[in-house]
């Protein structure tokens, strides 16, 4: 059986990470490449192997755990090096080693020209075991091994670029920031250990279930772990690392930052799903949280002209779509639009990764336009992923994000449904924004730059992505019983809500699903509208807005009111969002309170006055407090 | 319990206080009246000659050194050798370690050349 | 009259017997080699330490005491033997280089070492308190000796100076604790049945025992540099030779914390409410102001010293928790810190070079692409040090608060994790210098001579393979802390 050899799967990669490492820098380019590649390709044959005979496993298996040593012990207590195979797991190492290995392939040739090339694969690799220990892992201790291994990752490839200043301030702002959600995290863990008296994922889900819905400590325990996945996730209010992050390779964005890492957080959600149904108060901040996000990065995505920026408020956007579900308790739509999220934000990222190689590093999408001509596997393989983030039927995105509108009014409140559905529109908005700008309309491309599309070992991982951004969603196919394989795979491993989640007419379904087709196209005729049909208009407005309207006289009265009312105001609140909360609030506050303790540091130091009396006062000083203590207590 | 400890304290208290008040007295009663020759360290005696923080050099300090460690070393043999009958050998091998090691240390001083004046 | 010589097993002593030898050896063969000539002093200390390691394998697993229960033969100091031995070994493997930049290759130095750990052995095998006090002063003494060897430097002076000065205040305090115990329990000092006599004494005695707990945890806590009595610290490890500085900071640490524990846990069970309400507060002082401290600071040798004040406070958490995985966390994390911290000070031996010229944090600008191999090390050992996982560092800090945890202090282990996370900020510090900063200036060749490659490969695989298989040790380590009844 080749489920026993399951630490293969985060081995390989390992062994990757010390050949490249080690040895890397004497070694030609193409090897390796082929060994960064190769062994994450191995990791996923494995995973593949292990996923069938898992579907061979009689019915009501629903986990194995194979124990490869245990690694702490201390008396009662014990963690395992040891992996827990289970369809959420399964699902989690097929989406990361899948997806890793078209981006490490895509690697080869965007990173061709770099000197640190065999640093990159090797951190890239060391990044792909750490995420598969987090997703594999048996239990809590060992999540957070790979937990911190990502974050560490995270900020050797951020900086990797490290000559420039952006770069590294970028790397350090990630490990600060997601330190801090790590802090939360493992005060979760040393809660759960308390509580439970073991780490073990299923003995704690198995001990949870005595507790009554509500209780007190669960509560907490989920607050917490939730405070990490909010540092890892880039949820409100620390998601500011993640546009930063953008300073690293795009290929990094596209796997570590858009696919993988930072969907660690969701996926801890969903694994603790036994824990948060029991916590009703924390899916409500979930909910909250994510529904928040949801729109807020959405509105900051329509004002950037960055189109890595555009992909990564996107990103935080998408992500609060995933928590909103996880809130309102559809963990497996979480996991379903995590999913499809891996592979068309992926091909968005490695698309725009393809346009910026062809421009020779431009990023800026007001220096871009009509690339259609250029490149144009890019700009078809980009066009079948927007259609798939903005959510038109067949497109992977539709299924997953539907299914989120819908258990969001459903099993949550109207509230979020409506906000969720803005962010919809708005998503389809700012992404056709984006393909308008970089690839249709006119050239704006600096007469210097010549663009060509990029070579086959690039667009060919691009291909990949497309098909699976088209039929990827299938799997989760509604309204029709049992084709819906992903929930009746999944559901083993996810502890649902108890709550009477009341069976809805069919039409109901269907109403909503054209209803959210309706949202996103009206979107995407919007963004047509301002970008296509009068491209001056955006810049029209933008010059209008300090000034006072006369509406009376207006040509454009429709469009005008439209925009003054709505679009305005968005922009307006999304660029007070963008400078005012997030540069101001979000940044002082992180970087406040570094200051307060360098504040601290730099008095603290001077009691330190070099003089032995004043030493000796001290030890005094000490001595009188603990005598006095001790006698007079 | 603490107040089994109440004697010790009343008898510091009187010590204290009975060195204060004969000091207070002393300085209430007595006439005060300074003369050079009062004022000097023995006021019978030889006159000192110039300032008491004189550099010695630091050879003495070493030599004093070596002499209190082989001092020591002296007036240790002199209770072992009044009981050195019921100490038997094992008294004997004993202090044969102990002299073995400060021989040791002698040839070590020896040979660094501490005990050379120059 | 006769006198009844007490029987004894001179093996139960071996390993200081060897180390004693091998000193006495050492300053003999100096004193009677021509100058000039070519000695292989560290060849002899390692060959000492060998056969003391060798020794203390053999004495495993014995038990009780000998000497007439002045010295305890048990795993416990065994266990502390092998971590002193680890210790000074490689100490001695990074000094030589060190010593020869100025010209200082002296045979005293090596003998003087192993005189330290002599007595941190007596300090961890004392079994009696005069035999803990002359272990103290055997270490210390020559430790004071060796922070001032470059007599010629100011700083070192001053280092050595100060260290005696406040040294000695503190032992003062210590022996009168001492004394305060032998009023309490009638005229004994033994630690076996110390618990018992004192409960005997009963309540007329309580204030001397009490006065006499207070000066202990001053005398112990002065040793292990915990706040208020850390303030010699910084000023004697920077003036201090960086190769001592190290010694300092993992073999003295360790043995003062050793003799803290068996006078904590045996003599005063009784007592366990008190010391923990004020070790619990110390540990937080001490976590707290060596972290936060240690971000201003741009020297690295000060820098590494206000760490080692917070790792203190760490330490201290695991005498607070009080409980069989507090004592085994204890055992665990001082192994852990003496493999990180040796290995981070030999990485600042390496780029100190030429009498320590580069100490500034700034000077490990650009490491990383000068010297790949050095910056993977240091920043293997900074992590190590931060409690970032999978390194030693991170299972000592989870043992450590999960034993608070379990003893029910929820609140220190959570203060302990947030000192951990600022501790992140100044580790990783040299982290973003080497990889991410162009060089100050031009590095130059650093010279890689066998015994620092040694020391770079042993503590970076130790603090891996420690971090990942940490079950062996932590088996170790539950053998040993099996002679604390009161646990």
């Amino acid at each position: 059986m080749m489920m026993d050899y399951v630490w293969l799967i985060p081995l390989f990669p390992l062994v990757g990470f010390l050949i490249n490492g080690f040895c890397g820098q004497r070694l030609p380019k193409t090897i390796v490449g082929i060994i960064g590649s190769g062994v994450i390709g191995l990791s996923f044959l494995v995973t593949v192997k292990i996923f069938l005979e898992f579907l061979s496993l009689p019915a009501g298996t629903k986990a194995v755990e194979k124990v490869v040593f245990t690694w702490i012990t201390s008396g009662t207590f014990q963690a395992q090096a040891a992996f827990l195979i289970d369809p959420l797991s399964l699902v989690m190492l097929g989406v990361v080693t899948g997806v890793s290995f078209l981006i490490h392939i895509y690697s080869v040739g965007y990173m061709h020209d770099e000197p640190g090339f065999y640093r990159y694969f090797s951190y890239l690799n060391l990044f792909v075991f750490a995420m598969l220990l987090l997703v594999s892992a048996n239990n809590f201790l060992l999540m957070f091994v790979g937990w911190e291994g990502v974050g560490l990752c995270s900020y050797l490839l951020i900086g990797f670029w490290y000559e420039k200043k952006s770069a590294s301030d970028a790397a350090k702002k990630a490990f600060v920031v997601n330190r801090i959600g790590d802090f939360g995290f493992l005060l979760g863990i040393f809660l759960i250990f308390w509580t439970f008296g073991t780490v073990n994922l299923r003995e704690v889900f198995a001990l949870a279930a005595k507790y009554p819905v509500g209780s007190g400590v669960i509560t907490a325990i989920t607050l917490l772990l939730f405070v990490g996945a909010i540092g890892k996730s880039a949820q409100i209010p620390l998601y500011t690392w993640l546009p930063d992050a953008m300073e690293g390779p795009t290929p990094v964005s596209a796997l570590i930052h858009a696919a993988t890492m930072v969907t660690a957080g969701v996926y801890m959600v969903a694994r603790c799903s036994a824990l948060y149904s029991l916590a009703p108060l924390s899916l409500t901040v979930v909910a909250a949280v994510g529904a928040l996000t949801a729109i807020f990065a959405a509105t900051i995505g329509m004002c950037q002209f960055d189109i890595k920026r555009v992909l990564a408020y996107s990103t935080v956007s998408q992500l609060g779509y995933m928590f909103l579900a996880c809130g309102v308790g559809a963990y497996i739509s979480g996991i379903f639009h995590l999913m499809t999220h891996a592979f068309f934000k992926a091909l968005l990222f490695l698309g725009s990764g393809s346009v910026i190689h062809g421009l020779h590093g431009e990023q800026d999408m007001r220096k871009m336009g009509h690339l259609k001509k250029y490149m144009p596997i890019t700009y078809w393989t980009f066009l079948l992923a927007t259609l798939a983030i903005a959510g038109i039927f067949p497109f992977a995105g539709f299924f997953s994000k539907d299914e989120i509108l819908f258990h969001s009014l459903v099993d949550g409140k109207f509230i979020y449904w409506l906000i969720a559905t803005t962010a919809a529109f708005i998503t389809a908005f700012y992404m056709f924004r984006a393909v308008f700008m970089t690839f249709l309309g006119e050239s704006r491309v600096d007469p210097q730059v010549h663009p060509h599309e990029s070579p086959p070992v690039m667009t060919v991982p691009l291909m990949i992505l497309a098909v699976l951004s088209v039929v990827g969603g299938l799997v989760g196919f509604p309204i029709i019983e049992g084709a819906h394989v992903f929930r009746e795979f999944l559901s083993p491993a996810i502890t649902p809500v108890a709550h009477a989640g009341g069976h809805q007419a069919v039409s109901f379904e269907v109403f909503m699903m054209i209803f959210s087709m309706a949202v996103a196209a009206i979107g995407i005729y919007t963004a047509y509208k301002f970008y296509i049909l009068k491209p001056d208009l955006p810049t029209a407005i933008a010059n209008r807005f300090p000034v006072i309207y006369d509406y009376i006289y207006n040509k454009y009265f429709v469009d005008e009111l439209y925009d003054a009312t709505i679009v305005e105001p968005i922009k307006a609140g999304s660029d007070f969002l963008w400078h005012g909360v997030d540069d101001k609030v979000v940044d002082g506050a992180v970087n406040g309170s570094a200051g307060v303790i360098t504040w601290l540091s730099a008095h603290l130091r001077k009691l330190e006055t070099g003089f032995v009396q004043n030493y000796a006062l001290a030890i005094l000083v000490g001595v009188v407090l603990i005598t006095g203590y001790l006698i007079g207590r | 319990m603490l107040i089994d400890y109440l004697p010790v304290l009343i008898y510091m208290l009187i010590a204290v206080g009975l060195v204060g008040v004969i000091v207070l007295l002393s300085e209430l009663l007595g006439k005060k009246r300074h003369t050079p020759a009062k004022d000097m360290p023995y006021e019978c005696g030889m006159d000192p000659i110039g300032d008491a923080r004189h550099r010695y050099t630091v050879r003495f300090y070493v030599i004093a050194m070596f002499f209190v460690v082989f001092d020591i070393e002296a007036i240790f043999l002199y209770p072992w050798a009044v009981i050195f009958k019921s100490l038997g050998w094992f008294g004997f091998v004993e202090m044969l370690v102990f002299i073995g090691i400060l021989v040791v240390g002698l040839v070590y001083v020896w040979g660094k050349g501490a005990l050379e004046w120059e | 009259m006769t006198l009844t010589i007490p029987s004894f097993t001179l093996s139960s002593i071996g390993p200081w017997l060897t180390l004693t030898g091998t000193a006495i050896l050492i300053l003999l063969v100096d004193a009677l080699s021509p100058k000039g000539r070519k000695a292989y002093f560290p060849q002899l200390s390692l060959l000492g330490l060998g056969i003391a390691l060798l020794q203390t394998f053999r004495l495993w697993n014995h038990t009780g005491t000998d000497f007439a229960r002045m010295v305890y033969v048990d795993n416990f100091a065994f266990f502390f033997y092998a971590v002193f031995i680890l210790g000074t070994a490689l100490t001695v493997l990074i000094s030589r280089h060190y010593l020869e930049d100025y010209g200082k290759n002296l045979g005293e130095y090596y003998a003087l070492l192993l005189f330290a750990t002599l007595g941190m052995m007596l300090l961890a095998a004392g079994a009696h308190l005069i035999m803990i006090f002359l272990g103290l002063e055997v270490m210390s003494i020559a430790v004071y000796v060796l922070a001032g060897l470059f007599r010629e430097d100011a700083k070192s002076n001053e280092a050595a100076l100060k260290y005696l000065v406040l040294g000695a205040f503190s032992s003062a305090f210590l022996l009168f604790g001492i004394a305060m115990l032998y009023g309490a329990t009638g005229g004994s000092l033994y630690l076996d049945d110390m618990a018992a006599r004192l409960a005997q004494a009963g309540a007329l005695t309580q204030p001397l025992t009490l006065l006499a707990l207070a000066l202990f945890i001053v005398g112990f806590g002065f040793k292990v540099a915990s706040v208020p009595f850390h303030m010699w610290t910084p000023d004697v490890y920077e003036g201090a030779p960086t190769s001592i500085t190290a010694f300092m900071a993992v073999g003295v640490k360790a043995a003062a914390f050793a003799a803290f524990a068996r006078v904590l846990f045996l003599a005063f069970p009784a007592l366990k409410v008190d010391w923990v309400m004020i070790l619990w507060v110390l540990a937080v002082a001490t976590m707290t102001l060596g972290n936060v401290v240690a971000i201003a600071q741009t020297n690295i040798k000060r820098m590494l010293a206000y760490s080692s004040i917070a790792h203190a406070g760490y330490l201290l958490v695991a005498l607070v928790a009080a409980n069989q995985l507090g004592a085994v966390s204890l055992l665990y994390y001082l192994l852990a810190y003496t493999l990180m911290n040796l290995g981070a000070f030999g990485v600042v031996i390496l780029v100190g070079r030429k009498k320590d010229s580069y100490l500034s944090i700034y000077d490990y600008s650009g490491l990383g692409f000068q010297h790949p191999a050095l910056a993977a090390a240091m920043a293997l050992f900074m992590f190590a040090l931060a409690g970032i996982p999978p390194t030693a560092g991170f299972v000592g800090k989870f043992y450590i608060f999960s034993a608070a945890v379990q003893a029910g202090y929820i609140w220190l282990a959570i203060i302990g994790v947030m000192n951990s996370l600022v501790s992140v900020f100044y580790y990783l510090r040299i982290t973003v210098l080497m990889y991410m900063k162009p060089p100050e200036a031009e590095l130059g060749p650093v010279a890689f001579t066998p015994a620092l490659t040694t020391v770079l490969l042993v503590t970076a695989v130790g603090v891996l393979l420690i971090g990942i298989f940490p079950g062996f040790l932590y088996n170790l380590a539950v053998n040993s802390v099996k002679i604390f009844p009161s646990l």
